[in-house]
């Protein structure tokens, strides 16, 4: 070989071809399966949602049948702000545009947690009125409900996005008509420790919830995740061993998003009646 | 290693012993001690583990035969950074193509799929094995080191998941219940440490003594 390996030139050449190479190749393997990276998510969103439901027959729900019966089951989608305020309500028949940012499926609660909420609760921490002005003020935070159907009876979907102890969590919580009862629950996580925190998402600890109430008289009580090995009543659920963390987040999850939606289904006209 | 003639045998002696020799000899993980700390947080549950092997050997044996035949054009000054990119962009396109084919793989390795980037055996193996040998013993050179690294994960995963959860979580056999019932109703408890890392270190430790005491020509003076 005739080219000095060591001279400068050659190595700056090199380094700039291969950026060049490894920069197009990346970019051409992501832009060709993102695609089918998009429909999985898609997919698993709607399997999330219907399972949240808490019916007996979803238990065992595929990600791609998921898909093709989400239609049948969730029959509105509604955004509403922190106030309260309906932004957007679509009905089965509406087709889930990926365009229409304020369709209850395109809200996407984890970027809104980390670029609105989290911003907004580290400022005001530790002051709750003031934290909780601010989160309401805010233009950018969304809840979305999924009303679904199933054999006459209505069950409400709810989501909530927070932070676990590595990184996010979430979860997609199934209330029945009465906007009290805990009918099922989904929680998925992206980070936690493998065997410990990301134990949320198995069926024993989602099904702890089922049965649960989120409000007593009218007035909103929040659900806590207990230690584990403490009694435990309507509000409580255990957490998990080693996960103290994990717990601590899916509790303030719950708590900062279940309060506002049971304020709206409390004080808006079309809901109130059921409470 | 010294070079090879062009008419070996593709499975001789020296390149069965490349693949043997990590296994025990010059395992990564117990004697020459890199990879630990993957070592200690993908072994909770069985299919971790075994998943995390898999993708490991996968990028070092990909690696290993792309290093090994660019090792006449890579810039010396600029070795490390060139292996670097090459194992970055491999852990990038396994991820891109697991998240598009096997949704459900790649959601259990989500933060694991990280960890093979700053796995040192696949650094370590690439500047030390691969700049300096042709292709196929290479890719001998990443299967071995790959399978030496998944034995001491599944041994470590095995004990954890035992003791710690009374399960064990294979790949495609699902969750399996090893403690039975009646034990916990008499008073036995899962053991919680071994659920963390720590745990990790002293079975790799154990697993090394008994590595050195019935191999007493590993023991250093």
């Amino acid at each position: 070989m005739t080219i000095d390996r060591d001279s400068n030139v050659y190595t700056i050449f090199f380094a700039a071809v291969m950026v060049v190479l490894v920069g197009g190749l990346l970019a051409f393997i992501a832009s060709s399966l993102k695609p089918l990276q998009k429909s999985n998510e898609t997919n698993e969103k709607m399997q999330n949602i219907l399972q949240a439901i808490g019916l007996e027959e979803m238990r065992e729900l595929q990600r791609d049948e998921a898909g093709t019966i989400f239609k049948d089951f969730v029959k509105r989608r509604i955004t509403i702000n922190y106030k309260g305020e309906i932004l957007s309500d679509k009905n089965a028949t509406d087709a889930i545009d990926p365009q229409d940012k304020l369709d209850a499926f395109n809200i996407d609660l984890r970027k809104e947690y980390s670029r609105f909420v989290k911003p907004i609760m580290s400022k005001n921490k530790g002051n709750d009125a003031a934290m909780k002005e601010a989160l309401s003020s805010s233009e950018d935070i969304h809840f979305p409900i999924f009303v679904c159907e199933n054999n006459g009876e209505t069950f409400y979907v709810l989501s909530a996005s927070g932070k676990g102890l590595w990184d996010d969590i979430w979860g997609y919580i199934g209330l029945s008509s009465d906007f009290t009862t805990i009918n099922g629950t989904v929680f998925d996580h992206k980070g936690e420790t493998a065997g410990l925190g990301s134990k949320i998402n198995e069926a024993y600890w989602e099904d702890q919830f089922v049965g649960k109430i989120i409000a007593e008289n009218g007035e909103f009580v929040p659900l806590e995740v207990k230690k584990p090995g403490n009694d435990l009543n309507k509000h409580q659920v255990d957490g998990i061993s080693g996960a103290t963390f994990t717990g601590v987040g899916v509790d303030e999850m719950l708590s900062r998003s279940m309060e506002v939606y049971y304020d709206f289904f409390k004080n808006n006209s079309e809901f109130k009646s059921a409470i | 290693m010294s070079e090879e003639k062009k008419s070996e045998p593709l499975f001789s002696k020296k390149n069965k012993a490349l693949i043997t020799n990590p296994l025990n000899t010059i395992n990564p993980v117990t004697i020459q001690v890199l990879g630990i700390c993957s070592a200690l947080a993908v072994t909770v549950q069985m299919d971790n583990a075994i998943i995390m092997s898999i993708a490991v050997t996968a990028v070092m044996i990909i690696g290993n035969v792309t290093v090994s035949l660019m090792r006449n054009i890579i810039p010396s000054k600029i070795r490390i950074i060139v292996q670097l990119v090459i194992i970055a962009a491999l852990v990038i396109i396994v991820d891109q193509v697991l998240k598009a084919y096997v949704y459900d793989v790649a959601k259990k390795l989500s933060i694991f799929v990280g960890l093979i980037i700053t796995n040192c055996i696949i650094m370590g193996r690439l500047e030390a094995f691969a700049l300096g040998n042709k292709s196929w013993a290479s890719a001998l050179d990443g299967l071995g080191n790959g399978i030496g690294y998944g034995l001491v994960l599944i041994v470590v995963a095995f004990f954890k998941e035992v003791f710690g959860s009374g399960t064990l979580t294979i790949p495609g056999l699902g969750k399996l219940t090893l403690i039975p019932e009646s034990f916990y109703d008499m008073g036995y408890m899962d053991n919680g440490l071994m659920l963390l890392p720590p745990s990790s270190l002293f079975i790799v430790a154990i697993y090394i003594w008994v590595q050195k005491a019935r191999n007493p020509e590993l023991i250093e003076d």
